[in-house]
């Protein structure tokens, strides 16, 4: 064993090395998030009787427990304003993790750069150790500052501390996943791939956990994202709860070394298998379309899955409203038949966001195929730099505008079924299909800095977190206007949409295409580089 | 004859690196023409300019009569192309993906691609991901040389072969030049382009510093000579065409011009030769003894 971990030390080095500005602006970037908020709500709500009414009108929304989940203390301070940090806060945690373990194992591994290394004195399970040292060490570091900026924010320390240590197990257990998955698939890509949808699976089960009355039902404790959200910080500070997640990792770890001791270097869990020896592929639309319709087609199952789901639970959004004070209040602005259009303009808004990532993915396709030098034996041929472009791009725009149809047509069914009325179709997929314009302009920034600052695509990543952090907490930051218009998502007209929505609709249209064309005439004039 | 590439003042900048500094290079039709030069003397660079990868930022190249920025589409339908460093898509099979970059470029001859398989045996049916350096440098080989094309690029072409398979190469090459086609192949390896080409360019610095047939270049073909003898040598220094004289009483080390070779050879019989080695000048050799500097401009700039 130990002659399998020797050079270790070394590889966490070469990996902090590596990753000192990434991983500090993360932590830094996740633990002020988290203070700010804190601040925030602190001056939102001064005293004890407008905090408990917040939490009140949190606790019988249903699109806001299913996305945030509930507060279990309507008097507590911390738990009204930790609500949005607590299970979509771990859910980032957790992809930031599962991304620096599948980064620091497979993606080294796969172009082959581990194998440079394997020549020295390194042992086999060397790269695992660090990489599970690196991830554990970071969660360990976040979840500390975390505690100590919301104790700043003059939050209670225990709870803090309770808060701090959640995110950082939460994190742990899906670093861990990562390093598991990043075991049984060849590719970084489909080793990210495999890791989010366990983070998507996972947070959907606590959502439908959580809006059971009274919640959470047992769903929401089969999900390491419901065991962050149970420990119930500065709301009882259940610190047990931290068990869960450690004895998960005390599993996963062992998983993750007992496959890489079993596999080759540079293999998966399955054998590669002999393949045709001619091949019918013959123009770039086709070559494009092998290469990305297999995750087209997860996607695209997700985005059956998780609407159909999101909208069965229309039905059940006047339940939640159980109070006499609550009914009267929503009645007084519109009554639940307003409430249920808000939950699902809400989850439309949510799908859309979603939308868009896949949009950046597909696109940033052309990025990856030219950074592995995968495109200059292509325009070697009579393939045009713009017939190659689209080939991918299309995929990315066609692709992210078929998810949205998919989302208001699967929520639009079960909506309507749940809730028993008819017309909600057509309202639902009218709203989502009036999100499409807002996803293609933020798809439409990657062929903008294809075209004019290629090393600065894998950036429109950071946009797309930035637009969305605007989106949910500019107004607890209290950022300026002109600020959070920035954000092309939150110029989407929202359900119902009605004809003032054409305007916005129709200039997005605009940029997107406006952007498009600019990244266009700069791919077509600059460099291919590397 | 006509020329099928005409370079002239080529200059590439890359931020502060000129790589491409005021380049002229012509390839005449039907010939194959060696492009020699150390690494990073700007080789690939050309080559991506002929493709219209990169652009040049002075300068004036025709390829096939065409603007190789301008006219891809039907500058590529009649040019083939084998990168130096090949990567190709992990899930294809080698198949698939020769046959995808043959349709691209415009068809493969099924014969002459099933002949090539054979002869460079190579196993279509495997994943990209799963083939060695050499087996993609064939993959790449195999779907240029099955094409039609009129001119072909060569990036390094036999970089990952093994002899065997670069006594294949060579025969294919050598196949294209009886059959009128033109090919432009870079290497940094002297004894290569010698084997196979008409005439030959040497870039370093990003300018050519040599071009012509290789009769022309004779000069260059000085050759490294190590003896023993049995007497001692006497007169040496006195035959002309004789560098690098290292004489250490029965031991001769030097580089001698092939025109003054037979006089040395019979100073060393007169004196009774023990053992004698011969060895063609490598690049290094060459950018040592006519430009005085090395091959590698680091060292070149601490001499």
């Amino acid at each position: 064993m130990h002659d399998e971990l020797v050079g270790w030390v070394a590889m966490l080095r070469l990996a902090l090395r590596r990753d000192r500005v990434l991983l500090t602006a993360w932590v830094i970037g996740l633990a002020a998030t988290a203070g700010f908020s804190a601040s925030a709500t602190v001056t939102l709500y001064p005293t004890e009787a407008s905090r408990i009414e917040a939490a009140e009108t949190i606790n019988a929304s249903a699109a806001v427990v299913a996305l945030y989940g509930r507060i279990y203390d309507p008097a507590s301070l911390g738990a009204v304003s930790m609500i949005k940090l607590t299970a979509l806060g771990a859910a980032i945690v957790g992809i930031v993790m599962l991304f620096m373990a599948v980064r620091h194992t497979r993606a080294e591994e796969e172009p082959g750069r581990l194998e440079l290394l394997s020549g020295g004195r390194l042992g086999r399970l060397a790269p695992l150790t660090a990489a599970f040292v690196l991830v554990a060490a970071s969660c360990l570091l976040l979840g500390v500052l975390t505690g100590l900026a919301n104790t700043a924010a003059g939050l209670p320390l225990g709870g803090s501390m309770a808060f701090g240590l959640g995110w950082a197990a939460t994190g742990l257990v899906y670093g861990t996943v990562g390093l598991v998955t990043a075991q049984l698939a060849t590719t970084a890509r489909a080793a990210r791939g495999l890791g989010l949808i366990v983070i998507a699976v996972t947070y959907a089960l606590r959502a439908v956990g959580d809006l059971a009355e009274p919640g959470p039902s047992f769903l929401s404790w089969l999900s390491p994202i419901g065991w962050n959200q149970q420990i119930r910080a500065y709301a009882g500070d259940r610190w047990w709860v931290l068990l869960l997640p450690l004895a998960l990792t005390a599993v996963l770890v062992p998983t993750a070394y007992a496959l890489r001791s079993r596999r080759d270097l540079g293999a998966g869990l399955r054998e590669d298998r002999p393949g045709p020896a001619t091949g019918r592929l013959g123009t770039a639309p086709g070559l494009a379309w092998r290469l990305q319709s297999r995750v087209l087609l997860a996607w695209a199952i997700a985005f059956v899955a998780f609407p159909a789901l999101l909208g069965s639970l229309a039905g059940s959004v006047e339940n939640l409203v159980n109070s006499p004070s609550m009914k009267a209040f929503f009645e007084a602005i519109g009554g639940t038949a307003g409430l249920i259009e808000v939950f699902l303009g809400a989850e439309i808004a949510i799908m859309a966001a979603i939308a868009a990532a896949y949009g950046i993915s597909a696109a940033e396709r052309m990025r990856s195929e030219e950074v592995e030098g995968r495109v200059e034996p292509v325009l070697a041929t009579r393939v045009t730099r713009i017939r190659w472009a689209t080939s991918h791009y299309a995929i990315a725009i066609v692709g992210s505008a078929g998810l949205m149809v998919l989302a208001g047509v699967f929520t639009g069914i079960t909506a309507s079924l749940s809730v028993g009325d008819g017309n909600l179709f057509g309202k639902v997929v009218l709203a989502a299909l009036a999100q499409i314009p807002a996803v293609w302009v933020v798809t439409s920034l990657v062929m903008l800095a294809f075209g004019w600052l290629p090393r600065a695509t894998v950036a429109v990543w950071g946009l797309l977190v930035a637009f969305v952090m605007v989106g949910e907490f500019g107004s607890l930051w209290k950022l300026p206007e002109w600020v959070m218009n920035l954000s092309p998502l939150r110029h989407a007209p929202t359900l119902p949409v009605t004809s003032s929505g054409v305007a916005p609709v129709a200039w997005l249209t605009v940029a997107a295409v406006v952007l498009s064309v600019l990244g266009y005439l700069g791919w077509r004039r600059r460099d291919l580089t590397g | 004859m006509s020329a099928v590439i005409e370079i002239s003042g080529m200059v590439k900048k890359f931020g502060a690196t000129v790589a491409l500094d005021g380049l002229d290079l012509t390839v005449e039709q039907g010939e194959v023409h060696g492009f020699l030069g150390p690494n990073g003397a700007g080789k690939t660079t050309t080559l991506r300019v002929l493709l219209g990868t990169v652009r040049a930022d002075a300068g004036s190249a025709r390829v096939l009569g065409l603007d190789p920025w301008k006219d891809v589409a039907e500058l590529h339908a009649r040019l083939a192309f084998v990168p130096g460093d090949v990567a190709l898509w992990p899930s294809l099979t080698g198949g698939e993906v020769i046959d995808l970059l043959g349709r691209l470029q415009g068809g493969h001859d099924p014969k002459r691609r099933a002949d090539l398989l054979e002869r460079f045996d190579l196993d279509p049916t495997k994943r990209s991901r799963s083939y060695s350096k050499g087996n993609r440098q064939k993959v790449a080989l195999v779907a240029a040389l099955a094409t039609d094309a009129d001119l072909f690029l060569l990036d390094e072409p036999t970089s990952g072969l093994d002899p065997l398979m670069e006594e294949t190469f060579r025969e294919y090459v050598r196949d294209l030049r009886k059959d009128g086609r033109t090919v432009l192949l870079s290497s940094h390896i002297l004894s290569e382009a010698e084997a196979l080409s008409d005439t030959i360019s040497i870039i370093r610095e990003g300018r050519i510093v040599e071009s012509g047939t290789l009769a022309s270049l004779r000069h260059l073909q000085r050759l490294t000579i190590s003896a023993e003898t049995e007497h001692e040598l006497h007169g040496i220094t006195d035959i002309p065409g004789l560098h690098e004289v290292v004489l250490d009483d029965r031991h001769l080390r030097c580089s001698v011009e092939p025109s003054h070779l037979a006089e040395l050879l019979s100073h060393l019989t007169a004196a009774g030769v023990v053992t004698l080695e011969s060895h063609p000048p490598t690049l290094e050799d060459l950018f040592l003894s006519h430009y005085g500097v090395s091959a590698d401009p680091e060292v070149s700039d601490r001499a």
